[in-house]
């Protein structure tokens, strides 16, 4: 480590205003606010401080979205599979081939957003935050699988500098960046990003898997949209895999069903959950409240059930393993920086998050999943509830005073 | 009759080197002392004496530019020795070498029978200068109205020391206090102290005893919990010290400016007590107690949340009864830190072993453990602070120099110090108390 060490120290100078590589100052800086803690010492005020920092708490959440990315390699190669009508599922290739599948879609990502953080931390002369970190990994986690790459490129781009730079950077946006990435793909190539022809890769990989032509399953919400089943028996036997069995609520629970890459497992989700409530880096307040939204929604949407929308005979434990609902109470929702502020409005914001995305998914047909619309527009909406607690505050002290006098 | 207050939100910072609890103070004698004008915030000091003038101790040094009656008096008796200057000729700090002489008599005859008198021994003795006021958390002007006065009784705050027990003089100096007090103020002298602690009740204040973590000693938690500061409210702080000052000048005639400092921090060779000045020198206070090793130390006028770093070649500086001395931090190169499960870093969250320890003493350095970023985490501030205030919305409004919205969010009852907490807690790195400051002070030039 000494010698890492000094290797930094010395490169550090040509770094620097004036230095030969100054161009490249945020690059380094980058790197050795990585590698090493820095020294910065308190200037002002306390003279100690909690060892916990931004860089940390953007890791933890890395660590918990791991068993959804493991989970969706797998899946992503289980799929395919089934598709190819095969009666085995040997495990390492099937992991090989997911791997495969989204490591250029991990890396398009990466290096489209680090390389514009990169250079925006260079002409601001900034340190290089770590917001995308979190950022690069959620954005091929909430894409259908055969997303094309430019695409991913060009969205990621447009979130990074439209959503977050242009507002300051990590901390001042008020959408989630990860999801206005997404919905801008929705919106810029729907055809390419919903249908029945995304979900479920097709392609060989470097050898592994085959070619299927003419490959089409849509996800079981997308199935229950279109099946036009007039009851629960219909919709339930519209949700079929790839191979035309029908897919039971374990299934969906544990994620072997088509879907965007990373969010079809309800089970690795609520792992990813533990991780972030035992730590206490998303908000608890938000993630249970988000989940009672969604089942109250559900239930009384279940209770009304119309065959004008089908997805109204969903289960309430269907609704919620069931596309990308969970991954977006876990992993989108209680985002610090665009949710609610206030502990009131947290419940309010998750509540509603729940409600909302139930509520698209079921009574559009247009739209078979409605949690990142509802996440987003609970982002615009989260100011406002943190307003209105926030006077509830100034109008108790306001009272007080008034009384005192 | 005592007032019950149990505070929830806080935290009790767990530090190695605290002061063992049957310590008896050492003596210590110092050759100079100095009086530092930044330390009584709100005083713009003009000079009474030169460099070279005979002082006595209780005789003024400086006062306000604004309103002569504020007076700042010297600790001992001796000669001015510097008064050091600054840019634009600041005063930095007012130098007295230790002498001989008998200490400033103050007339107190109606002291503790006519309101005026009372006020005006408090402004001629100086310890006038030793109270705080909120709003602003500056010296309250001399013809100050206070609602109430709050004491605090006992110090929350990490490694600080309280006594265990009090001589029954002193407590009779501290009931003289009170009566004093509660001449100059049309409300009650409250007098925290936690439950079942040494202070007993003392006739004329209202006790309030304080449950739970810090910072339950901070005069705005009480303030908080028994009767907020409202907008053209202004209340009084103090510290037990000062009430004890206050009482003994009532009964002599003379201030005492003898303190009792805790000496305390892992890089201190042995926790003490020491009995010295107000503005001692940390050099003799520190007497080799310090370990040579090489290796960058902070020494800290105070504890490590609201004091001073200050040089080892500095001086205690007021309200400050504590030294502590903690590793610099910056001669340190840590791998991957923020990747760490060693169970020897502190943390409010659970994602460090160390969190779970809690009767592991630690010690942390004076890094900042971090990048300063926006801020982005929510709730953080909101877990260690315990009043009814929305502090990061109340940090927003200073920022934007928003007034109105200040007054709104609360301003008028907070101090620097009841951010502290917060700042440390802060993942980051947001130097919450210099905005508090800065925010007070902004206000204050605006309203006046």
């Amino acid at each position: 480590m000494k010698a890492l060490k000094k290797l930094m120290d010395k490169a550090r100078p040509s770094f620097e205003e004036g230095g030969k590589l100054h161009a490249f100052r945020s690059v380094y800086d980058g790197i050795d606010t990585f590698l090493f803690t820095p020294n910065e010492t308190s200037r002002s005020g306390v003279h100690i401080h909690d060892s916990m920092d931004s860089k940390r708490t953007m890791i933890i959440v890395i660590v918990a979205l791991i068993p959804c990315l493991l989970f969706g390699m797998y899946n992503a190669g289980y799929q395919h599979w089934l598709a190819a009508g095969a009666d085995s599922f040997p495990f390492w290739q099937l992991m090989s081939y997911g791997f495969l599948a989204v490591l250029p879609r991990l890396v398009v990502a990466y290096v489209v957003g680090l390389g514009i953080e990169f250079i925006v931390a260079q002409w601001r002369k900034e340190e290089i935050q770590e917001g995308f970190l979190v950022t690069g990994i959620l954005i091929p986690m909430i894409c259908p699988i055969e997303t094309p790459l430019w695409m991913i490129a060009v969205a990621t781009a447009f979130s990074v500098i439209f959503v977050k730079e242009v507002f300051g950077g990590t901390g001042y946006n008020i959408f989630n960046v990860a999801l206005v990435t997404r919905a801008f793909l929705f919106f810029a190539y729907p055809a390419q990003m919903s249908g029945d022809k995304v979900f479920v890769a097709s392609g060989k990989m470097l050898g592994i898997g085959g070619e299927i032509d003419g490959l089409t399953c849509a996800t079981p919400l997308g199935q229950v949209a279109t099946s036009g089943a007039t009851d629960a028996a219909g919709v339930a036997g519209a949700m079929t895999d790839i191979a035309g069995d029908p897919v039971s609520l374990w299934h969906m629970f544990l994620g072997l069903i088509p879907g965007s890459f990373g969010e079809t497992s309800t089970l690795c989700i609520l792992i990813g959950a533990l991780i972030l409530l035992f730590t206490g880096i998303a908000s608890w307040r938000i993630v249970l409240s988000a989940f009672a939204g969604g089942a109250v929604m559900a239930l009384i949407a279940n209770w009304c059930a119309t065959p004008t929308y089908p997805a109204s005979f969903l289960t309430v434990g269907e609704q919620l393993c069931l596309g990308g609902f969970a991954f977006a109470a876990v992993f989108m929702a209680p985002d610090p920086v665009t949710s609610c502020r206030t502990n009131t409005g947290k419940y309010i914001y998750g509540f509603l998050v729940g409600v909302v995305a139930i509520l698209i998914r079921t009574y559009n047909n247009g739209y078979p999943e409605g949690a990142m619309l509802a996440v987003l527009l609970m982002n615009a909406l989260a100011p406002l509830i943190d307003y209105c607690v926030v006077e509830a505050n100034v109008r108790r002290r306001m009272a007080r005073a008034k009384a005192a006098e | 009759m005592s007032i019950g207050i149990k505070v929830k939100k806080g935290l009790d910072i767990h530090l190695a080197g605290g002061v063992p609890e049957n310590a008896r103070p050492a003596e210590c004698r110092c050759a100079t002392v100095a009086i530092v004008p930044d330390d009584f915030t709100g005083l713009i000091p003009k000079m009474e004496l030169r460099e070279g003038d005979p002082v006595k101790a209780g005789q003024p040094l400086f006062h306000s530019k604004l309103d002569e009656r504020l007076k700042v008096t010297s600790p001992v008796s001796g000669t001015v020795k510097a008064v050091v200057r600054g840019e634009r000729r600041k005063i930095l700090r007012v130098v007295v070498e230790t002498g001989n002489g008998e200490p400033e008599r103050i007339n107190v005859a109606k002291a503790l029978s006519d309101k005026g008198a009372a006020r005006e021994a408090l402004l001629a003795s100086g310890l006038w200068a030793m109270l705080r006021q909120r709003p602003y958390d500056i010296i309250p002007a001399a013809d100050a109205r206070f609602r109430d006065i709050f004491v605090t009784g006992f110090d929350s705050a990490p490694l600080a020391w309280t006594p265990a027990s009090i001589s029954k003089e002193e407590a009779k100096a501290l009931e003289t206090g009170v009566k004093l007090l509660s001449l100059i103020t049309d409300g009650k002298v409250y007098v925290s102290r936690r439950p079942g602690s040494f202070l007993p009740d003392l006739p004329g204040a209202e006790m309030v005893d304080v449950e739970g973590p810090h910072p339950a000693s901070n005069a705005g938690t009480v303030i908080a919990a028994i009767k907020p500061v409202n907008k053209g409210e202004t209340v009084a702080c103090l510290d037990l010290a000062t009430l004890r000052r206050i009482g003994l000048l009532a009964i002599s005639g003379t201030v005492d400016f003898t303190t009792t400092v805790a000496v305390t921090g892992s890089e201190v060779k042995n926790p003490a007590l020491v009995d010295t000045v107000i503005g001692a020198e940390i050099s003799a206070i520190l007497k080799n107690n310090i370990p040579e090793d090489g290796r960058n130390k902070r020494i800290i006028s105070g504890n490590v949340l609201t004091g001073v770093a200050v040089t080892s070649d500095g001086y205690l500086r007021y309200p400050y009864r504590q030294v502590t001395v903690i590793p610099e931090g910056d001669d340190v190169a840590e791998f991957m830190g923020w990747a760490s499960l060693s169970p020897k870093k502190q943390s409010t969250s659970p994602t460090f072993p160390g969190h779970f320890l809690s009767r592991r003493l630690f010690k942390p350095d004076a890094r900042l453990l971090g990048g300063r970023r926006a801020m982005i985490m929510s709730g953080e501030y909101d877990k260690v602070f315990p009043m009814d205030i929305l502090p990061e919305y109340l940090i927003k409004a200073i920022l934007a120099k928003d007034i109105d919205r200040m007054e709104q969010l609360g301003i008028y009852e907070v101090a620097p110090e009841d951010f502290a907490l917060a700042e440390y807690a802060d993942t980051s790195k947001l130097e919450l108390q210099k905005i508090v400051r800065e925010g007070l002070d902004y206000l204050r030039k605006e309203l006046s």
